[in-house]
């Protein structure tokens, strides 16, 4: 009644009277707010503390990658892909790369996989430790700089595999890497995991039936969290990941808590095969026989017709492929990434789709924190991992 | 278990003969073109089969042929249990591209459908807000349709001839 007193004395105009009747109130949850990866809007109406609905508003970050795609050899496509995930864009880019793959029917060789398979690994790492320990994050960064030379934006390898092996400072370092990170991923979780304050903040907090999750189309650790235990990697096996041996690991009540158990224990299987992938590293070639989509050592081009030709086709975007359409999914950081590719012979797509695990898994947020207080909110978002360069395209 | 795609495609044409148009297999997903107004009834029964239990929609895509005849916009989805995936395609006449929303078979489609409205002007019969989501909303075409340029479309150093399409 006091508060109702107060409304009086100021000058409410800008207030519906319903909310000043009811004593609800809106509350803009962003577009900017540290709990977010980017910038997207909730329009919240609690009363209280309570949260009674809530609105979306996404597009602020929207950069038309399906039209430019459109327009663009496939090659230089990767470099879009970086930028849709990008706490983990090494695997929007090889997945992408095994969707034009897939479309020409290329081989690929078994050390290629592998390598993929590791580098997919140490991104889905730094990706699910994006909420918690920096350092760490860093180090798998310096990894990415040894491959590709870049540490965000990855553009990582390329169609047919890589433009150079690993070389002697990536060994080096990704060995540091296998043997000092369990130990301090394994400190960090000691102050979590079973801390009584850390459980009962977040249990319980914005959780989803399994049954509810599917019904949304959500995949991923999210996913996971209910207690389905649905992974492309088992499911449907990419680059080798039927030679290795891991276990998916599930939640049960679909929490923040279940949420952050099923991202810790990802973390640590995706360790398991990476040390699998790495020791059972095969020789061989580092990029498939695919002169049209690899640039030709230079002291080729300069002396060979062939490589002269080809080095003219791929840096003009010349390269046409064959008509198909083609659905490739890879499990990315947040769920099942998906590219539909539909060429018509042309030097560029007719039509590429991302199926954005982010999108598609967002709107179900409004339901996961209806009723739940303030800072369960942005505990929730926080958890389910939205990724504003997902989430857009 | 793995379903074989012929069993699926004579699961469906047995149930549905008459509004299957056609089917192919494209790299080991079976597509099936079905007539847009039992669009939402075939993809009920697909949810609710015991045999199929196509109880997971993976994606909506919307795609513009400006060529194709009075074919235009396909809206394609894929459902996915008992790891199979399945692909149907739906052509609606470009000046009237109406379809039923599925929103009420799968809560996922919403945003899906959306962003097909957005982009391409589909329009979603009984979809519960059909508004623009990732453009403003002030925007008064949809811009992934073939006749957008993405780049000014009075320029002459750039035509389709540099993209393979003569």
């Amino acid at each position: 009644m006091e508060a109702k007193e107060q409304y009086k004395t100021k000058n409410l105009d800008h207030l519906s009277k319903e909310t000043i009747d009811g004593e609800i109130a809106t509350i803009n949850f962003g577009p900017t707010h540290p709990a977010t990866h980017g910038i997207f809007q909730n329009i919240l109406q609690v009363d209280g503390e309570k949260i009674i609905s809530s609105e979306q508003t996404v597009g602020y970050i929207h950069r038309a990658f399906e039209k430019l795609a459109e327009r663009r050899p496939y090659n230089q496509i990767t470099p879009i892909t970086d930028r849709l995930n990008y706490c983990s864009s090494p695997i929007n880019n090889i997945g992408w790369e095994m969707t034009v793959e897939k479309l020409i029917g290329a081989e690929i060789p078994k050390r290629v996989q592998y390598m993929r398979v590791i580098i997919m690994e140490l991104a889905r790492i730094a990706d699910h430790l994006i909420c918690s320990s920096v350092t760490e994050r860093e180090k798998i960064y310096e990894l990415y700089e040894e491959i590709c030379g870049a540490r965000l934006t990855t553009n990582i390898g390329r169609i047919g595999g890589f433009e150079r092996d690993f070389n002697e400072t990536f060994h080096a370092k990704l060995k540091t890497f296998l043997k000092t990170f369990p130990k301090a991923f394994e400190e960090f979780n000691s102050m979590l995991e079973r801390n009584r304050i850390f459980m009962d903040r977040t249990k319980g907090a914005g959780p989803i039936s399994a049954e509810r999750a599917l019904n949304y189309s959500i995949t991923g650790p999210n996913l996971r969290a209910t207690g389905v235990d649905y992974d492309i990697r088992v499911m449907q096996p990419y680059s080798s990941y039927e030679d290795f041996d891991f276990i998916i690991p599930v939640g049960v009540n679909g929490d923040t808590y279940d949420r952050f158990m099923v991202r810790q224990e990802e973390i640590r299987q995706s360790l398991r095969i990476i040390e699998q992938a790495y020791n059972n590293l095969p020789e061989g070639p580092y990029k498939a026989d695919l002169p049209e989509f690899l640039l030709p050592p230079k002291a080729e081009v300069y002396n060979q017709m062939e490589a002269l030709i080809y080095h003219f086709k791929i840096v003009m975007g010349e390269t046409e492929l064959p008509v198909g359409e083609v659905y490739h999914a890879v499990e990315g950081g947040n769920g099942e990434l998906g590219y539909y590719l539909i060429s018509d012979g042309g030097r560029s797509p007719y039509r590429l789709q991302f199926r954005r695990p982010c999108f598609i898994y967002y709107q179900a947020y409004p339901e996961m924190i209806k009723g739940m207080t303030l800072s369960d909110a942005v505990l929730t978002l926080s958890s389910i991992n939205v990724i504003a360069g997902e989430l857009d395209a | 278990m793995r379903m074989n795609n012929e069993d699926i495609l004579k699961r469906i044409s047995d149930q549905f003969s008459s509004e299957v148009v056609s089917s192919d297999e494209t790299y080991g997903i079976l597509n099936i073109e079905i007539k847009a107004d039992k669009s939402f009834e075939i993809i009920k029964w697909l949810k609710d089969d015991t045999t199929l239990q196509c109880s997971f929609l993976t994606n909506i895509a919307a795609i513009h042929y400006p060529n194709d005849k009075d074919r235009e916009i396909a809206v394609v989805l894929h459902s996915w249990k008992n790891n199979y995936r399945l692909r149907l395609k739906v052509y609606l006449p470009i000046n009237n591209p109406v379809i039923d929303s599925i929103v009420e078979i799968y809560n996922g489609a919403n945003w899906m459908e959306r962003e097909s409205f957005d982009f391409f002007g589909v329009q979603f019969k009984g979809h519960p807000d059909l508004r623009r989501i990732l453009n403003e909303d002030t925007m008064d075409y949809f811009p992934m349709r073939k006749e957008y340029h993405l780049e000014d479309a009075t320029r002459e150093d750039k035509d389709d001839r540099y993209f393979g399409r003569f």
